[in-house]
Protein backbone atom coordinates (compact mmCIF):
# COMPACT_ATOMS: atom_id res chain seq x y z
CA UNK A 1 0.00 0.00 0.00
CA UNK A 2 1.49 3.18 -0.89
CA UNK A 3 2.27 5.42 1.57
CA UNK A 4 4.15 8.79 2.03
CA UNK A 5 6.75 9.42 4.06
CA UNK A 6 5.49 10.87 7.25
CA UNK A 7 5.26 14.35 6.41
CA UNK A 8 7.52 16.47 8.99
CA UNK A 9 5.35 19.95 8.44
CA UNK A 10 2.72 18.16 10.07
CA UNK A 11 4.99 17.61 13.31
CA UNK A 12 6.21 21.06 13.23
CA UNK A 13 3.57 23.04 12.20
CA UNK A 14 1.56 22.12 15.57
CA UNK A 15 4.27 22.41 17.55
CA UNK A 16 5.10 26.05 16.01
CA UNK A 17 1.68 27.51 16.85
CA UNK A 18 1.44 25.79 20.14
CA UNK A 19 5.18 27.42 20.89
CA UNK A 20 3.90 30.86 19.26
CA UNK A 21 0.37 30.65 22.03
CA UNK A 22 2.89 30.01 24.95
CA UNK A 23 4.56 32.58 24.33
CA UNK A 24 1.38 34.98 24.08
CA UNK A 25 0.37 33.35 26.84
CA UNK A 26 3.44 33.90 28.95
CA UNK A 27 3.08 37.49 27.89
CA UNK A 28 0.16 37.93 28.84
CA UNK A 29 1.07 36.53 32.70
CA UNK A 30 4.17 38.17 32.71
CA UNK A 31 2.89 42.13 31.82
CA UNK A 32 -0.05 41.29 34.53
CA UNK A 33 -2.97 42.00 31.86
CA UNK A 34 -4.20 38.95 33.60
CA UNK A 35 -4.74 38.28 37.49
CA UNK A 36 -2.85 35.09 38.80
CA UNK A 37 -5.66 33.93 40.09
CA UNK A 38 -7.43 33.96 36.56
CA UNK A 39 -4.87 32.63 33.84
CA UNK A 40 -1.51 31.03 35.62
CA UNK A 41 1.75 31.11 33.79
CA UNK A 42 2.48 28.63 31.92
CA UNK A 43 5.58 28.06 34.35
CA UNK A 44 3.10 28.14 37.02
CA UNK A 45 0.98 25.25 35.63
CA UNK A 46 4.03 23.36 34.48
CA UNK A 47 5.09 22.95 38.19
CA UNK A 48 1.49 22.17 39.47
CA UNK A 49 1.71 19.33 36.70
CA UNK A 50 5.31 18.34 38.27
CA UNK A 51 4.68 18.63 41.66
CA UNK A 52 1.28 16.87 40.92
CA UNK A 53 2.22 14.20 38.56
CA UNK A 54 1.37 11.03 40.94
CA UNK A 55 -2.52 12.53 41.78
CA UNK A 56 -2.63 13.54 37.93
CA UNK A 57 -1.56 10.22 36.56
CA UNK A 58 -3.61 8.16 39.14
CA UNK A 59 -6.99 10.19 38.36
CA UNK A 60 -5.87 10.09 34.00
CA UNK A 61 -5.66 6.29 34.74
CA UNK A 62 -9.22 6.33 36.69
CA UNK A 63 -10.63 8.38 33.95
CA UNK A 64 -9.44 6.22 31.47
CA UNK A 65 -10.84 3.20 32.64
CA UNK A 66 -14.20 4.80 32.35
CA UNK A 67 -13.51 6.37 28.73
CA UNK A 68 -12.70 3.16 27.67
CA UNK A 69 -15.10 1.25 29.07
CA UNK A 70 -17.66 3.61 27.80
CA UNK A 71 -16.53 3.83 24.12
CA UNK A 72 -16.14 -0.10 23.98
CA UNK A 73 -19.95 -0.06 25.02
CA UNK A 74 -21.09 2.73 22.21
CA UNK A 75 -19.21 0.91 19.73
CA UNK A 76 -20.78 -2.60 20.17
CA UNK A 77 -23.72 -1.78 21.11
CA UNK A 78 -23.81 1.11 18.80
CA UNK A 79 -23.03 -1.16 15.66
CA UNK A 80 -25.78 -3.45 16.76
CA UNK A 81 -28.47 -1.27 17.03
CA UNK A 82 -27.36 0.03 13.85
CA UNK A 83 -27.23 -3.27 11.83
CA UNK A 84 -31.08 -3.68 13.18
CA UNK A 85 -31.91 -0.57 12.35
CA UNK A 86 -30.52 -1.28 8.40
CA UNK A 87 -32.40 -4.49 8.02
CA UNK A 88 -35.67 -4.09 9.72
CA UNK A 89 -37.87 -1.49 8.27
CA UNK A 90 -40.11 -1.41 11.79
CA UNK A 91 -37.05 -1.88 13.58
CA UNK A 92 -35.92 1.52 11.76
CA UNK A 93 -39.63 3.19 12.09
CA UNK A 94 -39.72 2.49 15.82
CA UNK A 95 -36.70 3.17 17.66
CA UNK A 96 -35.09 5.90 14.93
CA UNK A 97 -37.19 8.91 16.67
CA UNK A 98 -36.40 7.63 20.53
CA UNK A 99 -33.16 7.80 20.12
CA UNK A 100 -32.80 11.06 18.25
CA UNK A 101 -35.23 12.09 21.09
CA UNK A 102 -32.94 11.06 23.79
CA UNK A 103 -30.12 12.68 22.50
CA UNK A 104 -32.13 15.76 23.16
CA UNK A 105 -31.58 15.20 26.81
CA UNK A 106 -28.91 17.19 28.58
CA UNK A 107 -26.48 14.07 29.73
CA UNK A 108 -25.55 16.71 33.18
CA UNK A 109 -29.43 16.16 34.18
CA UNK A 110 -29.28 12.60 33.37
CA UNK A 111 -26.12 12.20 35.49
CA UNK A 112 -27.67 12.51 39.30
CA UNK A 113 -30.48 10.62 38.27
CA UNK A 114 -27.47 7.42 37.50
CA UNK A 115 -26.24 7.84 40.35
CA UNK A 116 -29.43 7.19 42.17
CA UNK A 117 -30.28 4.46 40.35
CA UNK A 118 -26.49 2.39 40.08
CA UNK A 119 -24.94 4.47 42.88
CA UNK A 120 -21.40 5.59 42.54
CA UNK A 121 -18.66 3.90 40.51
CA UNK A 122 -17.65 2.65 37.11
CA UNK A 123 -21.22 1.37 35.61
CA UNK A 124 -23.10 4.46 35.97
CA UNK A 125 -19.97 6.67 35.20
CA UNK A 126 -19.11 4.17 32.01
CA UNK A 127 -23.49 4.38 31.06
CA UNK A 128 -23.47 7.69 31.10
CA UNK A 129 -20.40 7.63 28.60
CA UNK A 130 -21.82 5.05 26.76
CA UNK A 131 -25.18 7.05 25.99
CA UNK A 132 -23.23 10.27 24.76
CA UNK A 133 -20.94 8.59 22.73
CA UNK A 134 -23.15 6.18 21.27
CA UNK A 135 -25.29 8.26 18.79
CA UNK A 136 -22.32 8.94 16.12
CA UNK A 137 -21.24 5.47 16.01
CA UNK A 138 -25.11 4.73 15.35
CA UNK A 139 -25.85 7.36 12.70
CA UNK A 140 -22.40 6.88 10.98
CA UNK A 141 -22.54 3.00 10.60
CA UNK A 142 -26.42 3.30 9.29
CA UNK A 143 -25.48 5.70 6.98
CA UNK A 144 -22.32 3.70 5.66
CA UNK A 145 -24.38 0.75 5.17
CA UNK A 146 -26.66 2.22 3.44
CA UNK A 147 -24.36 3.68 1.09
CA UNK A 148 -24.39 0.73 -1.29
CA UNK A 149 -25.18 2.01 -4.58
CA UNK A 150 -28.21 -0.25 -6.91
CA UNK A 151 -26.01 -1.66 -8.99
CA UNK A 152 -23.81 -3.16 -6.26
CA UNK A 153 -26.80 -4.25 -4.57
CA UNK A 154 -27.48 -6.29 -8.41
CA UNK A 155 -24.42 -7.56 -8.37
CA UNK A 156 -24.48 -9.47 -5.43
CA UNK A 157 -28.37 -10.74 -6.39
CA UNK A 158 -26.59 -12.08 -9.60
CA UNK A 159 -23.73 -13.41 -7.55
CA UNK A 160 -26.38 -15.58 -5.57
CA UNK A 161 -25.42 -13.47 -2.38
CA UNK A 162 -28.49 -13.56 0.25
CA UNK A 163 -29.11 -10.52 2.84
CA UNK A 164 -26.68 -12.14 5.62
CA UNK A 165 -23.70 -12.75 2.95
CA UNK A 166 -24.26 -9.78 1.36
CA UNK A 167 -23.73 -7.57 4.58
CA UNK A 168 -20.50 -9.74 5.39
CA UNK A 169 -18.99 -9.57 2.24
CA UNK A 170 -19.70 -6.04 1.08
CA UNK A 171 -22.12 -4.11 3.09
CA UNK A 172 -19.87 -4.36 6.26
CA UNK A 173 -16.29 -3.32 4.39
CA UNK A 174 -18.09 -0.62 2.52
CA UNK A 175 -19.27 0.69 5.87
CA UNK A 176 -16.02 0.86 7.33
CA UNK A 177 -14.74 4.29 6.35
CA UNK A 178 -18.53 5.89 7.54
CA UNK A 179 -18.01 3.99 10.60
CA UNK A 180 -14.56 5.26 11.30
CA UNK A 181 -15.68 8.84 10.62
CA UNK A 182 -18.35 7.98 13.58
CA UNK A 183 -15.85 6.49 16.09
CA UNK A 184 -13.37 9.53 16.07
CA UNK A 185 -16.40 11.92 17.23
CA UNK A 186 -17.69 9.45 18.82
CA UNK A 187 -14.31 8.88 21.46
CA UNK A 188 -13.47 12.96 21.99
CA UNK A 189 -17.45 12.46 23.56
CA UNK A 190 -16.93 9.87 25.65
CA UNK A 191 -14.11 12.03 26.99
CA UNK A 192 -16.54 14.02 27.09
CA UNK A 193 -19.18 12.04 28.78
CA UNK A 194 -16.57 10.35 30.92
CA UNK A 195 -15.44 13.41 32.85
CA UNK A 196 -19.25 14.75 33.07
CA UNK A 197 -20.18 11.62 34.96
CA UNK A 198 -17.29 12.00 37.38
CA UNK A 199 -18.51 15.94 38.56
CA UNK A 200 -21.68 13.96 39.51
CA UNK A 201 -21.20 10.20 40.57
CA UNK A 202 -17.56 10.36 41.76
CA UNK A 203 -14.43 10.68 44.04
CA UNK A 204 -11.58 9.78 41.96
CA UNK A 205 -10.72 10.59 38.63
CA UNK A 206 -9.82 14.05 36.15
CA UNK A 207 -13.83 15.10 36.39
CA UNK A 208 -12.98 14.97 39.74
CA UNK A 209 -9.81 16.64 40.40
CA UNK A 210 -11.61 19.41 38.26
CA UNK A 211 -14.14 20.28 40.46
CA UNK A 212 -11.94 19.99 43.86
CA UNK A 213 -9.83 22.46 41.86
CA UNK A 214 -12.15 25.06 41.17
CA UNK A 215 -13.76 24.92 44.86
CA UNK A 216 -10.72 25.69 46.24
CA UNK A 217 -9.78 28.37 43.03
CA UNK A 218 -6.39 26.28 42.54
CA UNK A 219 -6.51 27.43 39.18
CA UNK A 220 -2.94 26.15 38.32
CA UNK A 221 -4.17 22.75 38.89
CA UNK A 222 -7.01 23.43 37.42
CA UNK A 223 -4.88 24.32 34.11
CA UNK A 224 -2.91 20.85 34.78
CA UNK A 225 -6.07 19.17 35.39
CA UNK A 226 -7.13 20.27 31.80
CA UNK A 227 -3.62 20.13 30.16
CA UNK A 228 -3.70 16.03 30.91
CA UNK A 229 -7.48 15.76 29.84
CA UNK A 230 -6.76 17.09 26.21
CA UNK A 231 -3.33 15.14 25.96
CA UNK A 232 -5.34 12.33 26.88
CA UNK A 233 -8.19 12.90 24.45
CA UNK A 234 -5.59 13.83 21.67
CA UNK A 235 -3.63 10.47 22.46
CA UNK A 236 -6.87 8.25 22.21
CA UNK A 237 -8.10 9.93 19.25
CA UNK A 238 -4.79 9.69 17.62
CA UNK A 239 -4.95 5.91 18.97
CA UNK A 240 -8.29 5.11 16.19
CA UNK A 241 -6.51 6.70 13.60
CA UNK A 242 -4.03 4.03 14.03
CA UNK A 243 -6.59 1.79 13.85
CA UNK A 244 -8.29 3.44 10.66
CA UNK A 245 -5.20 3.44 8.89
CA UNK A 246 -4.57 -0.47 9.98
CA UNK A 247 -8.17 -1.17 9.05
CA UNK A 248 -8.68 0.47 5.99
CA UNK A 249 -6.17 1.30 4.12
CA UNK A 250 -7.42 0.83 0.80
CA UNK A 251 -9.96 4.13 1.54
CA UNK A 252 -9.41 7.04 -0.40
CA UNK A 253 -9.02 9.27 2.72
CA UNK A 254 -6.10 6.97 3.87
CA UNK A 255 -4.22 7.83 1.25
CA UNK A 256 -1.15 10.33 0.67
CA UNK A 257 -2.96 13.84 0.99
CA UNK B 1 -55.00 -6.28 -26.06
CA UNK B 2 -54.10 -4.60 -28.60
CA UNK B 3 -51.89 -6.44 -30.97
CA UNK B 4 -48.29 -5.65 -30.83
CA UNK B 5 -46.18 -4.24 -33.18
CA UNK B 6 -44.55 -6.36 -35.83
CA UNK B 7 -40.32 -6.14 -35.76
CA UNK B 8 -39.38 -6.03 -39.35
CA UNK B 9 -36.23 -7.80 -40.22
CA UNK B 10 -33.92 -6.31 -42.14
CA UNK B 11 -32.66 -9.45 -43.58
CA UNK B 12 -33.88 -13.18 -42.80
CA UNK B 13 -31.89 -15.77 -41.64
CA UNK B 14 -34.81 -17.78 -41.33
CA UNK B 15 -38.10 -18.61 -39.23
CA UNK B 16 -37.32 -18.49 -35.47
CA UNK B 17 -39.71 -20.57 -34.08
CA UNK B 18 -41.74 -19.43 -30.70
CA UNK B 19 -43.53 -22.64 -30.39
CA UNK B 20 -43.43 -25.42 -27.86
CA UNK B 21 -41.85 -28.24 -29.55
CA UNK B 22 -38.69 -25.56 -30.46
CA UNK B 23 -34.76 -26.37 -29.82
CA UNK B 24 -33.67 -24.96 -26.97
CA UNK B 25 -30.82 -23.28 -28.64
CA UNK B 26 -33.02 -21.08 -30.83
CA UNK B 27 -35.00 -20.11 -27.99
CA UNK B 28 -32.31 -20.01 -25.24
CA UNK B 29 -34.22 -16.37 -24.37
CA UNK B 30 -37.49 -16.12 -24.71
CA UNK B 31 -39.20 -11.96 -24.05
CA UNK B 32 -42.85 -12.33 -24.77
CA UNK B 33 -44.89 -8.75 -24.60
CA UNK B 34 -42.72 -7.98 -21.91
CA UNK B 35 -44.17 -4.71 -20.62
CA UNK B 36 -42.91 -1.90 -17.92
CA UNK B 37 -44.58 0.82 -16.61
CA UNK B 38 -43.30 3.19 -13.47
CA UNK B 39 -45.82 4.55 -11.81
CA UNK B 40 -45.01 7.82 -8.96
CA UNK B 41 -47.20 10.42 -7.80
CA UNK B 42 -46.50 12.60 -11.15
CA UNK B 43 -48.31 9.26 -13.01
CA UNK B 44 -46.91 6.99 -14.88
CA UNK B 45 -44.33 6.19 -17.46
CA UNK B 46 -44.51 3.34 -19.96
CA UNK B 47 -40.18 2.64 -19.86
CA UNK B 48 -41.82 -0.58 -22.12
CA UNK B 49 -44.55 -1.01 -24.29
CA UNK B 50 -44.46 -4.48 -25.35
CA UNK B 51 -40.93 -6.36 -26.63
CA UNK B 52 -41.04 -9.59 -27.64
CA UNK B 53 -37.76 -11.37 -29.04
CA UNK B 54 -36.06 -14.65 -28.86
CA UNK B 55 -32.07 -14.99 -28.57
CA UNK B 56 -30.51 -18.29 -29.54
CA UNK B 57 -27.70 -19.71 -27.69
CA UNK B 58 -24.23 -18.30 -28.35
CA UNK B 59 -25.53 -15.48 -29.82
CA UNK B 60 -24.15 -11.89 -29.33
CA UNK B 61 -27.28 -9.49 -29.38
CA UNK B 62 -26.93 -5.91 -29.16
CA UNK B 63 -30.02 -4.22 -27.63
CA UNK B 64 -29.27 -0.25 -29.42
CA UNK B 65 -31.17 2.95 -28.69
CA UNK B 66 -31.24 6.33 -27.48
CA UNK B 67 -31.25 7.11 -23.91
CA UNK B 68 -35.11 6.45 -22.15
CA UNK B 69 -36.08 3.83 -24.88
CA UNK B 70 -35.94 1.17 -22.26
CA UNK B 71 -33.00 -1.04 -23.00
CA UNK B 72 -31.23 -1.42 -19.79
CA UNK B 73 -34.94 -1.53 -18.24
CA UNK B 74 -34.67 -4.58 -20.39
CA UNK B 75 -31.72 -5.89 -19.68
CA UNK B 76 -32.43 -6.08 -15.92
CA UNK B 77 -36.00 -7.78 -16.27
CA UNK B 78 -33.95 -10.10 -18.86
CA UNK B 79 -30.98 -10.64 -15.59
CA UNK B 80 -34.77 -11.01 -13.13
CA UNK B 81 -32.93 -8.45 -11.05
CA UNK B 82 -36.40 -5.75 -11.91
CA UNK B 83 -39.39 -7.03 -12.11
CA UNK B 84 -41.78 -6.81 -15.21
CA UNK B 85 -45.29 -5.07 -15.17
CA UNK B 86 -46.30 -7.66 -17.65
CA UNK B 87 -45.20 -10.67 -20.01
CA UNK B 88 -43.23 -13.70 -19.69
CA UNK B 89 -39.04 -14.22 -20.22
CA UNK B 90 -37.93 -17.30 -20.46
CA UNK B 91 -34.74 -18.56 -20.26
CA UNK B 92 -33.91 -22.14 -21.47
CA UNK B 93 -37.29 -22.83 -21.03
CA UNK B 94 -38.03 -21.84 -17.64
CA UNK B 95 -40.21 -18.57 -16.92
CA UNK B 96 -37.89 -16.05 -14.38
CA UNK B 97 -39.16 -15.56 -10.95
CA UNK B 98 -36.05 -14.03 -9.43
CA UNK B 99 -32.61 -13.11 -10.02
CA UNK B 100 -30.77 -14.73 -12.22
CA UNK B 101 -27.71 -16.23 -11.18
CA UNK B 102 -26.54 -18.30 -14.15
CA UNK B 103 -25.00 -14.83 -15.53
CA UNK B 104 -22.22 -12.36 -15.14
CA UNK B 105 -23.09 -8.85 -15.51
CA UNK B 106 -20.94 -5.74 -16.20
CA UNK B 107 -22.50 -2.40 -15.41
CA UNK B 108 -20.95 0.89 -16.78
CA UNK B 109 -19.84 1.68 -13.50
CA UNK B 110 -17.41 -1.59 -13.02
CA UNK B 111 -18.68 -1.46 -9.17
CA UNK B 112 -15.24 -3.30 -7.69
CA UNK B 113 -14.76 -3.66 -4.46
CA UNK B 114 -11.85 -1.29 -3.05
CA UNK B 115 -10.35 -3.41 -0.65
CA UNK B 116 -9.85 -6.63 -2.62
CA UNK B 117 -7.11 -6.61 -5.13
CA UNK B 118 -8.17 -6.94 -9.19
CA UNK B 119 -7.63 -10.94 -8.57
CA UNK B 120 -9.63 -11.20 -5.54
CA UNK B 121 -12.03 -8.85 -7.28
CA UNK B 122 -12.61 -11.48 -10.02
CA UNK B 123 -12.82 -14.42 -7.65
CA UNK B 124 -15.43 -12.96 -5.48
CA UNK B 125 -17.85 -14.76 -8.00
CA UNK B 126 -16.34 -17.84 -7.09
CA UNK B 127 -16.52 -17.30 -3.21
CA UNK B 128 -20.26 -15.76 -3.73
CA UNK B 129 -21.52 -18.90 -5.11
CA UNK B 130 -19.13 -21.13 -2.79
CA UNK B 131 -17.44 -22.89 -5.77
CA UNK B 132 -13.66 -24.26 -5.60
CA UNK B 133 -11.45 -22.10 -5.12
CA UNK B 134 -8.54 -24.02 -6.78
CA UNK B 135 -10.19 -24.89 -9.51
CA UNK B 136 -11.13 -21.53 -10.92
CA UNK B 137 -7.87 -19.42 -9.48
CA UNK B 138 -6.14 -21.18 -12.88
CA UNK B 139 -8.73 -19.36 -14.60
CA UNK B 140 -9.25 -16.01 -13.36
CA UNK B 141 -5.53 -15.80 -13.62
CA UNK B 142 -6.20 -16.60 -17.11
CA UNK B 143 -8.85 -13.86 -17.69
CA UNK B 144 -6.61 -11.12 -16.48
CA UNK B 145 -3.29 -12.11 -18.35
CA UNK B 146 -5.72 -12.25 -21.62
CA UNK B 147 -6.80 -8.48 -21.63
CA UNK B 148 -3.58 -7.17 -20.59
CA UNK B 149 -3.82 -7.66 -16.88
CA UNK B 150 -1.48 -9.89 -15.99
CA UNK B 151 1.10 -7.71 -13.96
CA UNK B 152 -1.64 -6.37 -12.11
CA UNK B 153 -3.25 -9.14 -9.73
CA UNK B 154 -2.70 -7.54 -6.77
CA UNK B 155 -3.15 -4.27 -7.81
CA UNK B 156 -6.12 -2.57 -5.82
CA UNK B 157 -9.18 -0.39 -8.26
CA UNK B 158 -7.40 2.90 -7.24
CA UNK B 159 -4.76 1.72 -8.55
CA UNK B 160 -6.17 0.96 -12.00
CA UNK B 161 -7.24 3.49 -14.58
CA UNK B 162 -10.91 3.50 -15.84
CA UNK B 163 -10.03 0.95 -18.64
CA UNK B 164 -8.24 -1.34 -16.52
CA UNK B 165 -11.06 -1.32 -14.30
CA UNK B 166 -13.84 -2.24 -16.56
CA UNK B 167 -11.37 -4.69 -17.72
CA UNK B 168 -11.73 -6.89 -14.18
CA UNK B 169 -15.02 -6.12 -13.94
CA UNK B 170 -15.58 -8.57 -17.53
CA UNK B 171 -13.19 -11.17 -16.06
CA UNK B 172 -15.29 -11.29 -12.89
CA UNK B 173 -18.73 -11.54 -15.16
CA UNK B 174 -16.78 -14.99 -17.15
CA UNK B 175 -14.36 -16.56 -14.40
CA UNK B 176 -17.65 -18.44 -13.40
CA UNK B 177 -18.20 -19.85 -17.09
CA UNK B 178 -21.49 -18.42 -16.93
CA UNK B 179 -24.66 -18.60 -19.51
CA UNK B 180 -25.74 -15.91 -20.08
CA UNK B 181 -23.15 -12.51 -20.28
CA UNK B 182 -25.12 -9.15 -19.78
CA UNK B 183 -22.91 -5.88 -20.45
CA UNK B 184 -25.52 -2.26 -19.36
CA UNK B 185 -23.61 0.04 -21.58
CA UNK B 186 -20.25 -1.15 -20.70
CA UNK B 187 -17.63 1.30 -22.46
CA UNK B 188 -20.21 4.10 -21.82
CA UNK B 189 -17.70 5.98 -19.24
CA UNK B 190 -14.41 5.28 -21.03
CA UNK B 191 -13.11 7.72 -23.61
CA UNK B 192 -12.88 6.80 -27.38
CA UNK B 193 -9.98 5.28 -28.02
CA UNK B 194 -10.27 2.76 -24.65
CA UNK B 195 -13.58 2.16 -25.97
CA UNK B 196 -12.60 1.02 -29.54
CA UNK B 197 -9.45 -1.16 -27.65
CA UNK B 198 -11.95 -2.92 -25.31
CA UNK B 199 -14.57 -3.68 -28.46
CA UNK B 200 -11.42 -5.60 -29.76
CA UNK B 201 -10.83 -7.25 -26.69
CA UNK B 202 -14.82 -8.02 -25.84
CA UNK B 203 -14.90 -10.08 -29.19
CA UNK B 204 -11.37 -11.71 -28.33
CA UNK B 205 -12.53 -12.59 -25.16
CA UNK B 206 -15.88 -13.83 -26.79
CA UNK B 207 -14.86 -15.91 -29.77
CA UNK B 208 -12.66 -18.22 -27.22
CA UNK B 209 -15.75 -19.02 -25.26
CA UNK B 210 -18.87 -18.00 -26.58
CA UNK B 211 -21.01 -17.47 -24.57
CA UNK B 212 -24.88 -15.67 -25.12
CA UNK B 213 -24.02 -11.79 -24.58
CA UNK B 214 -27.00 -8.91 -24.25
CA UNK B 215 -25.20 -6.05 -24.79
CA UNK B 216 -27.18 -2.44 -24.42
CA UNK B 217 -25.12 0.05 -26.09
CA UNK B 218 -26.06 3.44 -27.85
CA UNK B 219 -22.97 3.03 -30.18
CA UNK B 220 -24.02 2.41 -33.40
CA UNK B 221 -20.82 1.05 -34.52
CA UNK B 222 -20.09 -0.69 -31.38
CA UNK B 223 -23.50 -2.98 -32.03
CA UNK B 224 -22.36 -3.64 -36.02
CA UNK B 225 -18.49 -4.25 -34.71
CA UNK B 226 -20.02 -6.47 -31.81
CA UNK B 227 -22.89 -7.98 -32.90
CA UNK B 228 -24.79 -11.57 -34.59
CA UNK B 229 -28.13 -9.34 -34.89
CA UNK B 230 -28.86 -5.61 -33.59
CA UNK B 231 -32.25 -4.70 -32.07
CA UNK B 232 -32.80 -1.28 -32.82
CA UNK B 233 -35.45 0.20 -29.77
CA UNK B 234 -37.41 3.39 -30.00
CA UNK B 235 -38.38 5.47 -27.20
CA UNK B 236 -41.36 6.47 -25.52
CA UNK B 237 -42.69 3.79 -25.25
CA UNK B 238 -39.87 1.56 -25.20
CA UNK B 239 -39.96 -0.36 -28.47
CA UNK B 240 -38.10 -2.94 -30.90
CA UNK B 241 -38.32 -0.53 -34.10
CA UNK B 242 -36.11 -3.28 -36.34
CA UNK B 243 -33.96 -6.40 -35.98
CA UNK B 244 -30.56 -6.20 -37.79
CA UNK B 245 -29.01 -8.98 -38.71
CA UNK B 246 -25.26 -8.44 -38.94
CA UNK B 247 -24.04 -10.78 -41.83
CA UNK B 248 -20.17 -10.00 -41.51
CA UNK B 249 -17.59 -12.50 -41.12
CA UNK B 250 -15.53 -13.09 -37.27
CA UNK B 251 -12.90 -11.76 -36.27
CA UNK B 252 -13.61 -8.49 -37.21
CA UNK B 253 -10.60 -6.23 -37.49
CA UNK B 254 -9.86 -2.59 -37.98
CA UNK B 255 -10.52 -2.92 -41.76
CA UNK B 256 -13.71 -4.35 -41.69
CA UNK B 257 -14.59 -0.96 -39.97
CA UNK B 258 -13.65 0.87 -42.66
CA UNK B 259 -15.38 -1.63 -45.56
CA UNK B 260 -18.17 -0.81 -47.34
CA UNK B 261 -20.85 -3.30 -45.71
CA UNK B 262 -20.04 -2.48 -42.20
CA UNK B 263 -20.46 1.31 -43.31
CA UNK B 264 -23.70 0.39 -44.54
CA UNK B 265 -25.50 -1.29 -41.90
CA UNK B 266 -24.17 1.71 -39.26
CA UNK B 267 -25.41 3.88 -42.26
CA UNK B 268 -28.75 2.03 -42.30
CA UNK B 269 -29.77 1.71 -38.63
CA UNK B 270 -28.67 6.07 -38.69
CA UNK B 271 -30.94 6.79 -41.23
CA UNK B 272 -33.50 4.39 -39.42
CA UNK B 273 -32.72 6.98 -36.32
CA UNK B 274 -33.29 9.69 -38.45
CA UNK B 275 -36.27 8.44 -39.99
CA UNK B 276 -37.90 8.03 -36.43
CA UNK B 277 -36.83 11.30 -34.97
CA UNK B 278 -34.03 10.08 -32.79
CA UNK B 279 -31.55 12.02 -34.82
CA UNK B 280 -32.47 15.27 -36.10
CA UNK B 281 -29.74 16.67 -38.29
Amino acid sequence: MDKSPRDPSSIIYPAFTIALLLMCWEVLTRTGAAPPYALPSPRDVLMEVIDRWPALLTNALSTTVVIVVGFALSVVLGIALAVLISSSRAFEKSIYPLLVGSQAIPKLALAPLFVVWFGFGLLPKSLMTFFIAVFPVVISTVQGIASVEPELEFLARSMGLGQYRTFRMIRLYRALPSIFAGLKVAITLAVVGAVVSEFVGSDEGLGTLLLRAIGAVNTPLLFAALLVLTVLAVLLFALIELVERVAIPWHVSQRSR
Amino acid sequence: MSPKPEPDHVSARGPTSSGPGCPDAANFIDIRNVRKVYSSRGGSVEALAGVSLQVRRGEFVSLLGPSGCGKSTLLMIIGGLIPATAGEVRVAGTPIRDAQTDVGIVFQDPVLLDWRSSLDNVMIQIEARRLDRNVYLPRARELLASVGLGGFEDKHPFELSGGMRQRVSICRALVHRPRLLLMDEPFGALDALTRDQMNFDLQRIWLQDPVTVLLVTHSISEAVFLSDRIVVMSPRPGLVDTIVEIDLPRPRGLDMQESPAFSGYVHDIKHRFALRGVIRG
